[in-house]
């Protein structure tokens, strides 16, 4: 039934072959070396690192949503208003009229969704373009952000919604000096599950004759792979173990990352992006998946809202402003078209990283806020150009 | 009489498809030439060679114009020339006015800054050659196709026209303005200015020609000189349809059984004008085993029709009623026809069938990711095994089935497509311009395929303007003309000059009922 005639090429033709693939992540190391070098060592230092996992995490978080509205062919400019906005509603409930943290939570959300929702059906069904109903968003939610807060900043919250951004997982085993074991068999659990996974399909795809990278390539990589992610848990074992804030994020990466690659609903995404009417014309509710993904962005740019807010521990005005800019460049440095059904969840979590290297590199190495913008742009258009240059060739 | 244009032994190809061979054509001073033949024979591949669409050096041959050999590099070359090309297509901006139209590209204008009183009065001067009363500042999308066709060539008009080349400018137009235009070509010759005519109207090639030059496959097969020899219809259908038919089809023996798919009153209105009824309470019955096709001219309503049977993929106020295999069913969405067991394969396989830059593999499974998923989950073994499966029956040339679908060619894109669609499992698939673009030996293919799917019980309805095709492969043909089945013909009994015929005489039929209304 399977066709076993695909041939092996070299181990240099492979290699070459997927370094696209990896240029990305090596991309993020050269960054992340750099810095280091340049910092001498203050980038990787464990306070840091936890600090600049909690800087990005919202970023991140919003970054997978976007990623798939990006994909769809669409782009939501309001993401920065809609977090700030979904912080001062918490910031409402939580501080003004006392209500229980799960449930102003959950009520949080819900706001974020409705917001997605109102936006996404013009969008999906008035076939409004989502830049200009996005660009209204932004404008509407800034200024319900401000009207809500009266214009002031309020807070502070109770200590358990803090814990959403400044707690950290509890230690099972604790006084074993300054590292936090908990953490770090977790993160040598996850490198080994990894590997044991990706050892798994590559059997599978072996099995069913499809081409598979060297053995060699595979053992490499697998090491690799181990070391970093056991090299970073150590780093974050040794300053107070996992944040909360990582724990969601993961999951949250692993999940889009899974939707995105392995079911119906995240190919029929792509398709859409790729041809909209031939999606439709294969049966697909094009219309409908592209409000879903509106929907989506919602409450990820809600619970965004909610990490942020948590973390400043008070819900400004400001709050979220920009931050749109920042999950947009995410998706585009990490390889999403602009012309829609290209785009993986690796590589806007790595856009979304070098963004957070970088940021937090320049601030150490102390480069003004306004250079840093102008890096950071020249940063987005070189990684896109580079994108296109590839994609021509 | 001098001639004014000389094409000679101009021959011209597309990967492999040959559009053009030895095509020698000639034009008089002051003369109206008419251009006929098929859809695909090659006559608008000519005209874009002449007007430099398709630059020198792209084809071979010769073009000689005013007793020069000429080497057009680009449409400029030859509009500097006096040569002006009218696609079927307008090419006007609606939401400008008919002034701006006109004056666009090189408006009277000093130091950048437009004159708009010059503008506006040779506007009114052009508008008044071309019988037009509007005013220069009506918005074009304010007027009817008629009138924008006329500011079209007013258009043409405001520069110097030696030679005007009308690519089937009546086929959107009414009795009144399609007699209007024909008007003004008449006025021209009267000033000196030649014209080519690209027409399917047999009626007005008749009326307004000196000359008719029938094409075929790319050749000039007839030319008839109307002032010395009277025009007979016949004659011109049969030089337009003579072809060979001998063993271009691969043969099959009909195992015709029960109706699997019937229609019955199909009518559709037009998406943007409501009221204009595109498909006319249209019945329709397709049985097991059966290849029925549709013939008809470009606009006949062929598409429309499929495609909104098709989950009303096309159309609104959609009405009339469907049974596939006797039970009576909802067509209301896509999705609801693909279970249905309904398939549709699209006339534009880029645009609208494939998704061009994922691979094979996405593309072939896109319709029914379910047969290989659960729970919603992608089994990716499976799926790679049922396309596989699919490109070795299907004989689908590309390296593996995750190569992109875009680097194939385009028969190969054709087969991903058919594929698609097999997968689906259809009682009914509906196979639109199946074999445009590619070459002739996928075409056999795509036929073999077409009998494997008949043999197999399934029902399949083509649609297609290549009428050899139609006679080779189908049982039954049907022949649309506005938007209703003017003829049928069971293939033993259909021949391309009948096919024609139905369709020509249909198109007189109408006329003379509009005149008929008219003087009631």
């Amino acid at each position: 039934m399977t066709d076993k005639t695909v041939a092996l090429p070299g181990h240099a033709g492979f290699i070459k072959n997927n370094l696209r693939n990896y240029g990305m992540l090596l991309s993020l190391f050269a960054i992340m070396l750099f810095f280091q070098v340049m910092t001498d060592g203050t980038l990787l230092q464990p306070l840091n690192l936890t600090n600049l996992v909690l800087q990005n995490s919202y970023i991140v978080i919003m970054a997978l949503g976007m990623l798939l509205i990006i994909v769809t062919g669409h782009i939501d400019l309001s993401v920065g208003s809609v977090a700030g906005f979904v912080g001062a509603v918490a910031a409402v409930l939580m501080v003004r009229y006392h209500v229980a943290y799960p449930l102003a939570f959950i009520a949080c959300l819900l706001v974020g969704a409705l917001i997605g929702a109102a936006q996404g059906y013009w969008v999906a069904y008035f076939k409004i373009p989502s830049f200009i109903v996005t660009l209204a968003g932004m404008l509407v939610f800034k200024g319900l952000a401000l009207a809500i807060l009266a214009g002031q900043s309020v807070g502070p919250f109770p200590p358990t919604f803090q814990k959403l951004s400044s707690g950290f997982i509890p230690e099972l085993f604790p006084g074993a000096g300054t590292l936090y074991p908990t953490s770090l068999l977790i993160g040598a659990v996850l490198a080994v599950a990894l590997v044991y996974t990706s050892a798994k399909s590559r059997a599978r795809q072996a099995s069913h004759g499809i081409e598979v990278e060297p053995f060699g390539f595979f053992v490499a990589k697998s090491a690799v792979l181990f070391a970093v992610i056991v090299f970073f848990a150590g780093l974050i074992a040794s300053h107070r173990g996992l944040p909360n804030v990582l724990v969601i994020m993961t999951a949250l990466i692993a999940l889009y990352g899974f939707v995105t690659t392995r079911t119906v609903i995240g190919r029929h995404i792509y398709a859409i992006g790729g041809n909209a009417r031939a999606a439709s014309l294969s049966g697909i509710k094009t219309e409908r998946l592209t409000f879903l993904t509106f929907v989506n962005m919602g409450v990820l740019a809600a619970l965004a809202g909610l990490v942020f807010a948590a973390r400043l521990n008070t819900a400004t005005p400001k709050a979220g402003a920009g931050f749109e800019l920042d999950v947009i460049a995410a998706c585009f440095i990490g390889g999403a078209s602009a012309y829609g059904g290209v785009g993986k969840v690796g590589g806007a979590v790595i856009g979304a990283m070098i963004m957070g290297v970088m940021n937090n590199g320049m601030s150490i190495l102390g480069v003004g806020i306004d250079y840093q913008q102008v890096i950071k742009g020249l940063v987005l258009l070189g990684a896109v150009c580079l994108d296109v240059y590839n994609q021509r060739r | 009489m001098t001639a004014i244009l000389e094409m000679r032994g101009v021959s011209k190809s597309f990967a492999g498809v040959q559009a053009l061979r030895d095509v020698n054509f000639t034009v008089e001073a002051g003369q109206i030439h008419a251009l006929v033949g098929e859809n695909g024979a090659g006559k608008s591949t000519l005209m874009k060679v002449l007007s430099g669409v398709y630059p020198h050096g792209d084809y071979e041959g010769s073009i000689i114009f005013d007793g020069e050999e000429r080497r057009f590099r680009d449409i400029n070359d030859s509009e500097a020339l006096g040569i002006i090309i009218i696609h079927q297509e307008l090419a006007l901006i609606p939401l400008m006015s008919i002034a701006e139209n006109i004056f666009l590209s090189h408006p009277p204008s000093s130091l950048g800054v437009i004159d708009r009183d010059t503008v506006y009065r040779r506007t009114q001067e052009l508008l008044a050659q071309v019988g037009l009363t509007e005013m220069p500042d009506t918005l074009v999308t304010d007027l009817g196709v008629g009138k924008q066709q006329l500011v079209e060539i007013a258009k043409a008009l405001s520069k110097r026209v030696r030679l005007l080349i009308l690519d089937e400018p009546t086929a959107s137009l009414n009795e009144n303005d399609s007699a209007a235009l024909l008007d003004r070509l008449l006025a021209f010759r009267a000033q000196g200015i030649a014209s080519i005519l690209i027409s399917h109207k047999l009626s007005e090639v008749a009326r307004v020609a000196d000359r008719i030059t029938v094409l075929r496959d790319g050749r000039t097969v007839d030319s008839i000189d109307c002032r010395a020899e009277t025009v007979e219809e016949d004659r011109i259908i049969r030089s337009m349809v003579n072809r060979d038919l001998a063993h271009r089809f691969p043969q099959r023996t009909a195992k015709i059984g029960a109706p699997v798919f019937t229609v019955k009153d199909w009518t559709v209105h037009h998406p943007l004008h409501r009221d204009r009824r595109v498909i006319k309470s249209v019945d329709f019955e397709v049985r097991r085993g059966e290849v029925v096709g549709i013939a008809g001219l470009m606009g006949a309503g062929r598409t429309e029709f499929a495609m909104s049977l098709f989950g009303r993929a096309w159309g609104e106020r959609v009405s009339g009623r469907v049974w596939l295999d006797g039970r009576e069913v909802n067509l209301s969405s896509v999705a609801a026809a693909i279970d249905a067991g309904l398939a549709y394969v699209t006339e534009d396989r880029k645009e609208l069938g494939l998704i061009l830059d994922a691979d094979v593999r996405k593309n072939i499974t896109l319709a029914s990711l379910g047969r290989v998923a659960r729970q919603g989950v992608i089994d990716d073994m499976s799926e790679l095994r049922v396309a596989s499966d699919y490109r070795n029956r299907m004989r689908i040339r590309c390296s593996d089935v995750y190569q992109q679908t875009g680097q194939l060619s385009g028969g190969n894109q054709q087969k991903v497509v058919l594929s698609k669609w097999l997968m689906t499992d259809p009682k009914v698939l509906f196979l639109d311009e199946p074999t445009r673009g590619i070459d002739v030996g996928a075409k056999y293919e795509i036929y073999c395929i077409i009998n494997e799917l008949a043999e197999a019980g399934k029902g399949v309805v083509m649609i297609s303007s290549e009428m050899p095709e139609l006679l080779g492969v189908c049982d039954r043909i049907l022949v649309m003309n506005d938007g209703a089945f003017v003829g049928e013909f069971a293939a033993a009994e259909a021949t391309q000059e009948r096919i024609m015929r139905a369709i020509m005489r249909n198109k007189e039929m109408d006329k003379k009922a509009l005149q008929g209304e008219l003087q009631l």
